[in-house]
C-alpha cells in the first residue's frame, strides 16, 4: 500500500512506470471488484492513456507533480466528459456529460489517472450506498457489510488499494462516513472552497466534493489539487490556496481541542464512544488542551437537514422529466404521463421520497413552517459553531455512531438509516471542514472514525491535528484483508 | 304620471400591465449563449442553458446593470440587497423545470413613470402610473407543436432552447390605469425609456416586449376590486388599447345582464378583435419559490451604483418638457421628434449647428421621417448630417434656394451625404435675385405669350399662375419666388 508521495518517488527514480502503476491497479481492480463492486465503469483504456502521457512527459525529463501518474477513483456524480456518468441512477443510465466538472479537469491537468466512476447511493441520498440502482459495495473490512454511503464506492476502492486515492462529495457525511466504516481518511472541505461545477447536485447549499485517501497527507495532497476559486461556480471563494502539506506537524503543543458534548449522548456505541476517549487521551499526550464544549443546538442538525435538502433536491432533481437526456419511459401517451411515467421508473425509492419531502415543505401554507425555520435554526447550529470556535481551534467527536452495519439492516428503516449521519450533517449546515479518520476497531475489527471539524477555511488546522494523531497512531497501518 | 328612467350604471375599469422586456445584451443571463433571435432552433445552447446535470449559473453582470438603469430611469428604489428564487413549475420549455427569477427580494421597487396623453385641443395631460417592481429572470424556450398551434391535439412538440436563458426584465404597474388609451401610452412610453437607455429594443413582433393585462371592471365609486381578467396574446401597442376597450365591454355587458366575472386568462384574437377565454384560474398557482443556492445574493456597490445612475441619458419626459418649455413647439411635435431618442439627437445636433427649432422640426418629422419610414431605415443610416440639414434650412433662410429646391436636393443628401452650399452651388441652383435679370426674363415670358397677357389684361387675372409657372420653368425653379411675384405683377399690369 503506497501513498502519493512515495509512489511519486518511484516514478521520478524511475523504479516504476505509471503505467505499471496504473497497470496493477486496474489488476486490482479485475481481482477484487467482484467481491467489493465498488466501480459502475473502469475506464482502463482512458487510464493507460493518461499514464502514458506522464510516462512520455518523465522520458522526456519534464518534471512532474505529485499526483502525476497516481491511480484515482473518481464518484459517479462528478461530470466526466464524454464517459458515462450515472449518478446511481436509472434516469442517467445513457448519459455522456458533453463536458468537464471543474475537479476532474483539474486533476487531468495535474496527471492523475482516473481507473474508475464509483459506485454511489442514487445521487448521492444515502448512507450505505445501497441505494444505487446498480449495484450493492461491499466494505472490504467484512463483505457482508456496507462500506458506508453516499461515497461508498471510493472509501471502499480507496480502503482495498484499488486506488490511492478518490474524490467523493459530502451533503451530510457522505465522505466522512464511509470513511469511517472503511477506515481511511476523508475530508469534506469548507463550503466554497472546491468548486462544485460539474458536481450533479443534490443539496446545492451543502454539497461538497473532497478527497479520500489511506493517510492524512494523501488526503492534503489532494484537496491542495482541487480547491481554489472557480468563475464557473458563483458560490465558490475567492481565497488563496495554502499548501496544506506545510500544516502537517507532527505536534499539538497548544492546540485547543474541544470535544462536542451533544455527540456523546443515546445511540452512540459504547465501543466507538471508547476509541474516540481514547484518541483524546492522545491528544492530552501530544501536548493539546482538550476541553468540552457544548453545541446545543446540533442534535436539531439532523431535522433540519431532512427539510433543507430534500427542498433543494426536490428542484435539483426536476430537471429529469425525459425531455432533453437520460431516460425516457416510451409508453407514455401525454406529456403528463411521460413526466410521471419516466420519474416513477428512473428515480429509486429513496430518491422519490426526498423528492417528496421536499415538495411539501415548500409547498405554500407549509413553506414557513418548514423551510423557513429550518433556515433559521440552521443558523442557530451555526451560531453555536461560531461560539465554539472562539475558545478552541478544532472540534472532536464520533464520525459515526457505529461502525459498518450489515448490507439490508436498515433498507427498510430509513430513519434508523438517516441516524448514522447525526455526527456529520451540523457540519454540513455550518458550512464548516470536517474530517474523518481511523482512530480504533470494533470486536468483529470493524474501522472506528474520528471526526475533526475546523473553522471555515481552516484545512490547515483539521490536518495538523489529524496528522500528529495518525502519526502518534498506527490504525492507519492496518488494512483489510480481502 | 312621470316614470323616472332607471339611472344608468358607471363602471370604470381598474387595468395593470405586466410588461416582460428582453434585455439586450449579447449573452444570456447565466452563461455565455448569444442571444441572437432568428438563429437555427437549438443553436444558441449550451450545458448551462439547457439545464444539463452539474452545471451551475453565473449571473451576467450587464443584466444587473441593465436592470438597474431601467429601474433607476422608472424612478424605482434600487434595493440594497436582492436575491434570485427558483419559481417551480413543469414544462417542456423550461430545462430546469424551475425558473430562475426574483420573488420576494427584486432588484428594484416602488417606481413611476409619466403617461402623457394629448386632447382634443392638442394639450398634453400627464398621469403617473405606479411601477410596483421591477426584477430580472431567464426566460424559456420555445415548443413547436405537431398537427396543432397549441400542445392540445399536437402529434408531438419540438422544443427550441435558443430562448431558453435570454435575460428578462419583467415590470408589473400598479392597477393605476383606466383606459386601453392609457394602457397604450403606459407601454409605449415604457418601451421608449428602455429603448432611450439601450436596455431592450422593444420589438413586439418579435416577442422582445410583451405585455400581458389584468384588468376588472366596478362602478365608480365603488372601493373594492371586480374579479380580475388577464389578457395575454397582443403584440402592438393598438392591440393593447383594443383589447382592453373590448375587454371592458364585454365585462359589463356580463355584470349587467346579471352574470358574474370568471377568474381567467383570455387571448386577444386579432383577427377577430376579440378576447377568447384560454383557462380558468382555480386559485393561485403554487410555484413553490425558494431562494436560488447556486447564486448568491446581489449586493449593488454603492460606485457601481452611481455610476450606472451617472450614465443615464435624459429620459423622453424629460425632454419632451423641454422641448416644450425651450423651443414652444407643439405637444404633437415634441411627442414625434422625442419618441426615438437618435433623431430627438439629430434634432438637438441642429440646433447646437444653429438651425431653427421649427423649422428643423419640420424637416426631420416631414420629410426625413418619410424617408426613414419608405426604406425602414433608423436615422443612424442617413449621410444626411445635422450639420448638413442646419446649411440646408439655412440656405433657404437667406434666400439662397428656394424650398422647392432644397426638396428636390434632400434625396440626393440623404442617400450621398456632402454640403448643401457645395452642391448648390456645383448645380448652379442658386435662387436669381437680381432685379434686372428678373425683369428681362419677364418680359421675355410677355413677349412669348400676347394671348394670355390680352385675356389677363381684360381680366382674367387668375392667369398670374400661369405665368408665374412659366418663369419657375424658364429659370429652373430658381426666380426668388417673392421677388418675381412682385415684378410680374408691376409688369402684367403694363
Amino acid at each position: 500500500m503506497a501513498s502519493i508521495r512515495e509512489l511519486h518517488q518511484q516514478l521520478v527514480r524511475k523504479e516504476r512506470t505509471a503505467t505499471e502503476i496504473t497497470q496493477a491497479a486496474l489488476e486490482r481492480i479485475h481481482q477484487l471488484e467482484p467481491k467489493l463492486r465498488s466501480f459502475l465503469a473502469v475506464t482502463a483504456d482512458q487510464a493507460l492513456a493518461q499514464a502514458q502521457r506522464v510516462d512520455d512527459q518523465l522520458a522526456s525529463g519534464e518534471e512532474i507533480g505529485l499526483l502525476a501518474g497516481i491511480p484515482i477513483g473518481i464518484k459517479d456524480n462528478l461530470c466526466t466528459k464524454g464517459i458515462r456518468t450515472t449518478c446511481g441512477s436509472h434516469i442517467l443510465e445513457n448519459f455522456v456529460p458533453p463536458y468537464e466538472s471543474t475537479v476532474t479537469h483539474k486533476l487531468a491537468e495535474a496527471g492523475a489517472v482516473m481507473v474508475g466512476k464509483t459506485n454511489l447511493d442514487e445521487f448521492a441520498m444515502g448512507s450505505s450506498t445501497e441505494n444505487s440502482a446498480y449495484q450493492v459495495t461491499a466494505n472490504p473490512w467484512d463483505i457482508t457489510r456496507v462500506p458506508g454511503g453516499s461515497s461508498g464506492g471510493s472509501a471502499a476502492a480507496v480502503a482495498a488499494d484499488e486506488c490511492v486515492v478518490a474524490l467523493g462529495s459530502d451533503t451530510g457525511g457522505s465522505i466522512r462516513q464511509p470513511a469511517s466504516f472503511c477506515g481511511i481518511v476523508g475530508l469534506k472541505p469548507t463550503y466554497g472552497l472546491v468548486s462544485r461545477f460539474g458536481l450533479v447536485a443534490y443539496a446545492s447549499s451543502l454539497d461538497q466534493i473532497g478527497p479520500f485517501g489511506r493517510t492524512v497527507e494523501d488526503a492534503a495532497i489532494l484537496l491542495g489539487a482541487i480547491a481554489g476559486y472557480d468563475s464557473k461556480d458563483s458560490t465558490s471563494l475567492k481565497v488563496p490556496i495554502p499548501d496544506y502539506t506545510q500544516s502537517l506537524i507532527p505536534d499539538l503543543k497548544g492546540k485547543r481541542i474541544g470535544i462536542i458534548t451533544e455527540t456523546f449522548g443515546e445511540g452512540l456505541d459504547s465501543v466507538v464512544a471508547d476509541a474516540v476517549y481514547q484518541a483524546i487521551e492522545q491528544f492530552k499526550a501530544l501536548g493539546a488542551e482538550v476541553q468540552e464544549i457544548s453545541c446545543p443546538r446540533f442534535r436539531y442538525g439532523l431535522p433540519t437537514y431532512y427539510v433543507i435538502a430534500p427542498s433543494e433536491a426536490s428542484a435539483n432533481l426536476a430537471r429529469y422529466d425525459g425531455v432533453k437526456y437520460g431516460f425516457r419511459s416510451e409508453e407514455a401517451d401525454s406529456l403528463l404521463s411521460m413526466y410521471t411515467q419516466t420519474r416513477a421508473k428512473g428515480f429509486g425509492a429513496e430518491v422519490k421520497r426526498r423528492i417528496m419531502i421536499g415538495t411539501y415543505a415548500l409547498s405554500a401554507g407549509y413553506y414557513d413552517a418548514y423551510y423557513l425555520k429550518a433556515q433559521k435554526v440552521r443558523t442557530l447550529i451555526k451560531q453555536d459553531f461560531e461560539a465554539a470556535f472562539q475558545s478552541v481551534d478544532v472540534l472532536v467527536s464520533p464520525t459515526a455512531p457505529t461502525t459498518a452495519f450489515k448490507a439490508g439492516e436498515k433498507t427498510a428503516d430509513p430513519l434508523s438509516m438517516y441516524l448514522s449521519d447525526l455526527m456529520t450533517i451540523p457540519v454540513n449546515l455550518a458550512g464548516l471542514p470536517g474530517l474523518s479518520l481511523p482512530c480504533g476497531f470494533d470486536a468483529q475489527g470493524l474501522p472506528i472514525g474520528l471526526q475533526i471539524i475546523g473553522n471555515v477555511l481552516r484545512e490547515d488546522q483539521v490536518f495538523q491535528v489529524a496528522y500528529a494523531y495518525e502519526q502518534a497512531t498506527q490504525w492507519h497501518l492496518h488494512q483489510p484483508e480481502i | 304620471m312621470v316614470t323616472a328612467a332607471p339611472v344608468k350604471t358607471k363602471y370604470e375599469a381598474v387595468i395593470g400591465l405586466e410588461t416582460h422586456c428582453q434585455l439586450s445584451t449579447a449573452t444570456k443571463i447565466f452563461c455565455s449563449c448569444s442571444t441572437e433571435f432568428g438563429s437555427e432552433p437549438n443553436h444558441n445552447v449550451c450545458p448551462i442553458c439547457m439545464g444539463m446535470p452539474g452545471v451551475l449559473p453565473v449571473l451576467n453582470e450587464t443584466v444587473l446593470e441593465y436592470a438597474v438603469k431601467a429601474g433607476t430611469a422608472l424612478n424605482c428604489k434600487i434595493s440594497d440587497y436582492s436575491k434570485f428564487d427558483r419559481k417551480q413549475y413543469f414544462y417542456p420549455d423550461l430545462p430546469k423545470n424551475y425558473q430562475v427569477s426574483q420573488f420576494d427580494l427584486p432588484i428594484a421597487e416602488h417606481g413611476w413613470l409619466e403617461i402623457e396623453l394629448i386632447d382634443e385641443d392638442g394639450n398634453p395631460n400627464r398621469k403617473r402610473i405606479g411601477i410596483t417592481r421591477l426584477h430580472m429572470e431567464e426566460d424559456a424556450g420555445k415548443l413547436v407543436h405537431g398537427g396543432s398551434d397549441r400542445l392540445s391535439g399536437s402529434t408531438h412538440s419540438l422544443a427550441d432552447y435558443n430562448r431558453a436563458g435570454v435575460p428578462l426584465a419583467e415590470i408589473v404597474s400598479e392597477p393605476d390605469i383606466r383606459t386601453g388609451q392609457e394602457a397604450a401610452e403606459y407601454a409605449q412610453e415604457m418601451r421608449r425609456i428602455l429603448r432611450y437607455l439601450g436596455v431592450c429594443d422593444g420589438n413586439m413582433q418579435e416577442g422582445s416586449m410583451r405585455c400581458d393585462v389584468n384588468i376588472s371592471v366596478r362602478p365608480v365609486g365603488q372601493a373594492e376590486f371586480g374579479t380580475k381578467v388577464e389578457i395575454k396574446n397582443m403584440n402592438s401597442f393598438n392591440a393593447i388599447g383594443r383589447a382592453i376597450d373590448y375587454e371592458i365591454e364585454r365585462q359589463i355587458e356580463v355584470i349587467e345582464s346579471g352574470g358574474t366575472i370568471a377568474q381567467e386568462t383570455r387571448l386577444w384574437e386579432e383577427g377577430s378583435q376579440r378576447t377568447i377565454s384560454m383557462r380558468l384560474k382555480e386559485g393561485s398557482s403554487d410555484y413553490r419559490y425558494f431562494p436560488e443556492p447556486d447564486l448568491t445574493p446581489i449586493e449593488v456597490p454603492p460606485e457601481k451604483l452611481a455610476q450606472w445612475k451617472s450614465e443615464l441619458p435624459e429620459l423622453p419626459a424629460q425632454k419632451r418638457h423641454r422641448y416644450e418649455a425651450d423651443f414652444g413647439l407643439s405637444a404633437y411635435d415634441v411627442r414625434n421628434l422625442t419618441d426615438d431618442r437618435a433623431i430627438a439627437e439629430f434634432f438637438e445636433a441642429t440646433l447646437a449647428a444653429g438651425a431653427p427649432a421649427k423649422q428643423s422640426a419640420n424637416w426631420i418629422m416631414g420629410d426625413i421621417t418619410g424617408y426613414l419610414k419608405s426604406e425602414k431605415l433608423e436615422i443612424g443610416a442617413i449621410a444626411l448630417t445635422p450639420e448638413a440639414l442646419t446649411e440646408l434650412i439655412l440656405l433657404i433662410e437667406n434666400n439662397t434656394i428656394s424650398s422647392k429646391i432644397a426638396k428636390d436636393l434632400l434625396p440626393e443628401l440623404l442617400t450621398q451625404g456632402g454640403s448643401p452650399k457645395a452642391l448648390v452651388e456645383a448645380k448652379g441652383l442658386t435662387q436669381i435675385s437680381d432685379t434686372s435679370a428678373l425683369d428681362s426674363l419677364i418680359d421675355e415670358l410677355l413677349l412669348a405669350h400676347p394671348t394670355e397677357l390680352e385675356q389677363y389684361r381684360g381680366g382674367k387675372t387668375k392667369l398670374q399662375g400661369f405665368f408665374v409657372g412659366q418663369l419657375m420653368k424658364k429659370t429652373g425653379g430658381r426666380a426668388d419666388p417673392k421677388l418675381a411675384n412682385q415684378l410680374l405683377l408691376k409688369k402684367l399690369a403694363g
